[in-house]
Order: structure tokens, then C-alpha cells, then sequence
């Protein structure tokens, strides 16, 4: 999985931080959609539907 | 003893009309029929009209004594228009009803998304024009009155089926008592609710969807112009979705989604109807016109097929056979298709003039069909009502990212009701030319419509048997094809040649199309004269050739009679 651009560990807790603010913003009612609404974005950006398939795969392992 | 209601049916727009019922003869023997078509709906009753153009008899049995109830099926396709103008009642319909070709998408207040259906000069019949069943019914009902292979039956409702291997055998029953009834085939139109699905035991496969739609027919003087409308999660009715549709004199059809949980029965009540028709108006601006009630419904979404449309002697078409979500227009508009496929083959069969095995390949495509359209109105049916939580959330998820996001837009775009291609069909000849092509319809594919002038298209001029088109600038056609023709002639078989290209005549073709500018040459994509392509009745294609020659024709109409076996 590794992008042409990989998130250095400076970049991954910028997104940590952003996302966990986000989430708070959103409240409990609508912090899935807000979720939702940002995997789909993501899945524009990385526009290849095999990768994010694998993603949904990646992140529904130990939940 | 059966009673059909015998008081016309309430309307504030429409004339019920009650029709006497027909009783049988005390004493007289069991009858016997070549075709019994049961359901005078607009597919049985398409379906008798297209097997009467191909000079076959039938008789009609409707359990009701007037008319469909409500405007229920109101847009019909293109296609659907093609095939009714092969029925003999396109000019009616075009003439009382209200083309269309937009469909819009409103959420939170802004339009998301603006469906464009495509249009043409070269088409004769706009995408989509809507117009009330009751209307279609009674223009197709004249037609079948003008026809004297066509014997109507109302008040008849079919009560057993016994045997059907090698002929149907029926018992029918009447306001005046029952009689038996034995006929060759047995043409099962009798909707969703089929008698002869029941009595044959058969199970419809697929899914049903939770959703539940009240359809409410008022009548309003909305000024908008004729495009559908659809809202979705608007205040009055969170999560939900509302669909807006306007028909022929003064009539709007209003669909919406009940809340979960509520009963059929709730959503019918009066107060109900009108608190939510008012705030459905009061949400496009228009709350404080006046209006009147004709006609509501529940209906619930179903996407279910029968796996197999030919049970020995018995036949099934339309809502009868499948049932499909009414998003995309997809009931009646599939049920014609249906009609169409089988008439041509059940009258040639019926004739003597094909096998049995003919009517297994009308199965086999418009089960195809069926499960196709299954598969793509399961799309649009889970944007419409999300079955689960996960593709609520989904769906949420698009409608806010709209607002702002172009890309996911056309996600709000049903796919339309569209005539099936019949790519894989056992009657397409595997020895044409198609791969040549450098376009028009392919093995399987409806015809492209052509303009020819003023009011005058292709489809026109076609006729409802077989058809060759032979792209020429000959005077002549070829010695070979002359003699096949005699001899298809000789046989029964309705076969016809329409020469295209020259102004002048071409002795021995059934007519001759000039192409003055090469229209027809270009939406087939023809490059050089001698080619050719071979039209089923039904006016798909079964092959094409670049250049004609005529045992490759002979084959091909050999094979599109599912009689490879019969030497050229």
C-alpha cells in the first residue's frame, strides 16, 4: 500500500488531530455521516476501486 | 358463480365504460382455441394485437368488466411507442399525451441533478411520453374491436388450470356460470397477481424492498411544465423520498415513501393523504392552490422474475412473469417488450411455420431482460428506499456531498427503461458480417429510427413480418435474392424487401427507400452497397452483412426460426 507520496509521521498525526476535531465538530448524530461523506471523497482521490476495496477490507479487521 | 363489479369504477377525469359479459352457451360442447391470452391489461391486450398482425387468431379473457382502476402505469418508453405503432395505436397516444425528456433532483431546496434523455431528429417518438392506463387501454381496446382475429371475453375469470403438456385446458368461470375451455397455448397476461402462476405453482425469484410508496393521483393547475420530479429527504418527510410526475388532463401523480412502520391502511387514511399532499405542495411553493383527489395506492418495491417463461403450452408476459420497482418506468414498459418478443414466435409457431423450440429463445431473452433490469433497478431501488442502515448512511452521504460535489450526481440517475439488446440470443446468425461494421444496431439490437422527411421515418415503413433491409444503387435485386423471397413466400413466411438507396424503383423489392443523403447508409453504418441487414419481426437485428449473398441469408432466417436444420 504504499502511495508515490508516503505520510511521514509528522503528516499521519496532522491527520490524526484534524480528524479527531472533525469527528467532535460533527457530534455523536452526525459524526458517521461525516465519516462516510470522507471515505467517499478519499475514494476520489485514490481512484482505483480494487485499492479502496482492499482499504474496507484493512479496516474491518479487528474491530 | 364469478361477480365482476358492475358500477363504473370513480373518476373525476375518466369515463368508465361498462362492457356487457360475455356468457356461455347452456349446454354448448367444451371450446377449443388455437391462443387464449388471459388478461385484457395493456400488455395482453398488445400482445393480441401483434399476434393478429402476424395473421394469428386469439381469444381475449378479462376477469373485470371495464377498464384498469386508476391511472397506474403512466409513462411510456420510446420503445414501447415503436412497438405500439407495430400494434396500430402510436397516433392516439401521441396525440393525448404529454412528452417528456427531463428529469430533476432537488435536495435541501437546491436541483443536484438534471437528467437529459437523448433526442433526435431522426426519432419519431419522444423518450418518454405520459399518459393515464385507462387512456392506453381503451385505444388499445378500439384497435382489438377493429380486429376480426380478436374475440374480447370480459367478465371472464379463469378458475382452474388443469392439464398443460400438450394443450392448456381450462375452466372458466362467468356472471352467467362456468364453462371449460381448451386451447393449443395459453398466453399468461394476468399481471402480478397471476391466476395461472398460482395454479401452476410457480415461484417468482428475487428480492422484495422494505419501502412502501403511497401513489396519489389530484387533479391541480401546477404551473410546471412536463418533467419528473423527484425530492429527496425534504422537511416534511425526513429521510424519505417524494416523486412528481404531471399527466394528461389537469392530473399530477404525486409518489411518496411512507415513514417506516406504518400500515398500508394508516397511509390511505384522508387526513393523512391530505396533510402530506398539502405539505408536499406547501415544499415546491405551491400550498395554496386547490385540488381533488382521483386516485391512490400503495405500492411496495419488488424486483422478482419467473426463471422460465415457457411452461410447456403456457406462456407468461409482463407483471405476470416479473416485478419489477417502478422506478426507471419499468413495468409496463418491459411487459410490451415482452408482447412483442413472443407474439411474433407464437404466431409463426401456431401457423405451422416453426418449431416449438422458437418459443424457448423468447424465454431465454426476456428472462435475460428481466434479470438485467433485476439487477440495475436493485441500484436505483437501494438509492430510492436504503434497505439497511449501511446504505442509509450511504445514501446520506452522497445526497450532502451534492450539494457541493459534482461527482457524485449521476448517482441519483435511475436507469431508464431501455429496449433489451439481445446479444447472446441463439437466433442471431454466427455467420454475418458484424464485426465489419463501423456502426449501427448489431445481432440482437433494436433498429436505429431514421428521418426520411416531413413525418416520415424507417420504422414507418417496416411492416410486422421478417425484414431485409438491402442497401443497393442497383436497379435489380440479386437473381439469388428474388428466388428466396419466392420461395419464403410460397412457404408462408412473411418476409419483405426494402430496397434503400436509389430514387428509382428496384424491381421485385416490397419498396423501395430512397436515401437521398445517406442517413439511413450512416445510422447503419453501411460503406458500400450490397450490404444488408435481416430484421425479426420483433425488428431486432439477427444479422448483418457487408456483402449479401443469399445462403448466407438463407441460413441466417433458418436460424431465426430455430430451424437450423431446414436445408437453404
Amino acid at each position: 500500500m504504499n502511495s508515490k507520496n508516503p505520510l511521514t509521521l509528522a503528516g499521519l498525526e496532522t491527520v490524526y488531530d484534524a480528524l479527531a476535531a472533525s469527528i467532535d465538530r460533527a457530534g455523536v448524530d452526525k459524526s458517521e455521516l461525516l465519516l462516510v461523506k470522507l471515505a467517499l471523497l478519499a475514494a476520489r482521490e485514490i481512484g482505483d476501486e480494487a485499492l479502496f476495496t482492499r482499504l474496507i477490507e484493512m479496516a474491518q479487521q479487528n474491530l | 358463480m364469478h361477480q365482476p363489479e358492475a358500477q363504473p369504477r370513480h373518476s373525476i377525469y375518466y369515463d368508465y365504460q361498462v362492457h356487457p359479459a360475455w356468457l356461455p352457451p347452456a349446454g354448448a360442447p367444451a371450446m377449443h382455441e388455437p391462443v387464449v391470452i388471459v388478461g385484457a391489461g395493456p400488455v395482453g391486450l398488445c400482445a393480441a394485437l401483434l399476434l393478429a398482425r402476424m395473421g394469428q387468431r386469439c381469444l381475449v379473457l378479462e376477469s373485470e368488466l371495464q377498464v384498469s382502476e386508476g391511472s397506474r402505469a403512466i409513462v411510456f418508453t420510446r420503445r414501447s411507442m415503436e412497438i405500439l405503432q407495430q400494434a396500430g395505436v402510436d397516433a392516439r397516444i401521441t396525440e393525448q399525451g404529454l412528452p417528456w425528456r427531463f428529469g430533476n433532483s432537488f435536495y435541501r431546496g437546491q436541483q443536484v441533478f438534471r437528467m437529459e434523455a437523448p433526442h433526435t431528429e431522426d426519432e419519431r417518438f419522444h423518450p418518454m411520453i405520459n399518459l393515464q392506463q385507462q387512456y392506453l387501454e381503451e385505444y388499445l381496446l378500439d384497435a382489438v374491436q377493429a380486429e376480426p382475429l380478436i374475440e374480447l371475453r370480459w367478465g371472464n375469470r379463469v378458475e382452474a388450470l388443469r392439464s398443460f403438456d400438450h394443450q392448456a385446458e381450462l375452466t372458466v368461470d362467468t356472471p352467467g356460470g362456468d364453462y371449460t375451455l381448451n386451447c393449443d397455448w395459453l398466453v399468461a397476461a394476468d399481471g402480478a397477481r397471476s391466476v395461472v402462476r398460482s395454479q401452476l405453482d410457480l415461484k417468482l425469484e428475487g428480492a422484495s424492498y422494505e419501502g412502501r410508496f403511497v401513489i396519489a393521483d389530484i387533479r391541480i393547475d401546477l404551473p410546471l411544465p412536463t418533467e419528473r420530479l423527484a425530492f429527496f429527504d425534504p422537511e416534511w418527510n425526513p429521510g424519505n423520498t417524494v416523486l412528481m410526475h404531471r399527466e394528461p388532463h389537469g392530473i399530477w401523480r404525486i409518489d411518496y415513501q411512507l415513514p417506516a412502520g406504518e400500515s398500508p391502511e394508516q397511509a390511505l387514511q384522508p387526513a393523512s393523504l391530505k396533510a402530506r399532499i398539502d405539505a408536499q405542495l406547501q415544499q415546491i411553493g405551491h400550498g395554496h392552490l386547490p385540488w381533488e383527489m382521483d386516485w391512490c395506492s400503495v405500492y411496495s418495491a419488488r424486483a422478482l422474475t419467473l426463471p422460465d417463461y415457457r411452461h410447456q403450452r403456457v406462456l407468461f408476459i409482463g407483471d405476470a412473469g416479473h416485478m419489477l420497482p417502478i422506478f426507471g418506468v419499468r413495468g409496463a414498459n418491459t411487459g410490451f417488450q415482452d408482447a412483442q418478443g413472443l407474439a411474433w414466435r407464437l404466431a409463426l409457431v401456431a401457423r405451422g411455420l416453426a418449431p416449438e423450440g422458437l418459443l424457448d429463445s423468447y424465454s431465454q431473452e426476456r428472462v435475460g431482460a428481466a434479470r438485467e433490469i433485476i439487477d440495475e433497478a436493485g441500484k436505483s431501488t437501494r438509492f430510492m428506499t436504503p434497505p439497511s442502515r449501511g446504505f442509509r448512511l450511504l445514501r446520506d452521504a452522497v445526497l450532502s456531498l451534492s450539494l457541493s460535489e459534482d461527482f457524485v450526481r449521476p448517482l441519483y440517475h435511475w436507469r431508464t427503461s431501455r429496449p433489451h439488446a439481445y446479444r447472446d440470443s441463439a437466433l442471431n446468425s454466427p455467420q454475418d458480417d458484424s464485426a465489419r461494421f463501423q456502426g449501427g444496431p448489431g445481432p440482437g439490437e433494436p433498429p436505429l429510427n431514421v428521418r426520411l422527411g416531413e413525418g416520415d421515418f424507417l420504422l414507418d415503413h417496416l411492416q410486422n413480418g421478417f425484414e431485409l433491409l438491402y442497401f443497393t444503387d442497383e436497379p435489380a435485386l440479386p437473381p439469388g435474392l428474388s428466388a428466396a423471397l419466392a420461395q419464403a413466400r410460397r412457404e408462408g413466411l412473411p418476409l419483405r424487401v426494402t430496397a434503400v438507396g436509389p430514387e428509382q424503383t428496384v424491381a421485385d423489392a416490397d419498396q423501395t427507400l430512397a436515401d437521398v443523403d445517406g442517413q439511413v447508409r450512416r445510422r447503419y453504418g453501411v460503406a458500400a452497397p450490397g450490404a444488408a441487414y435481416l430484421l425479426r419481426p420483433d425488428q431486432h437485428v439477427c444479422a448483418r452483412w457487408t456483402r449479401f449473398d443469399v445462403a448466407r441469408f438463407n441460413t441466417a432466417l433458418n436460424n431465426a426460426l430455430a430451424r437450423p436444420g431446414v436445408a437453404a
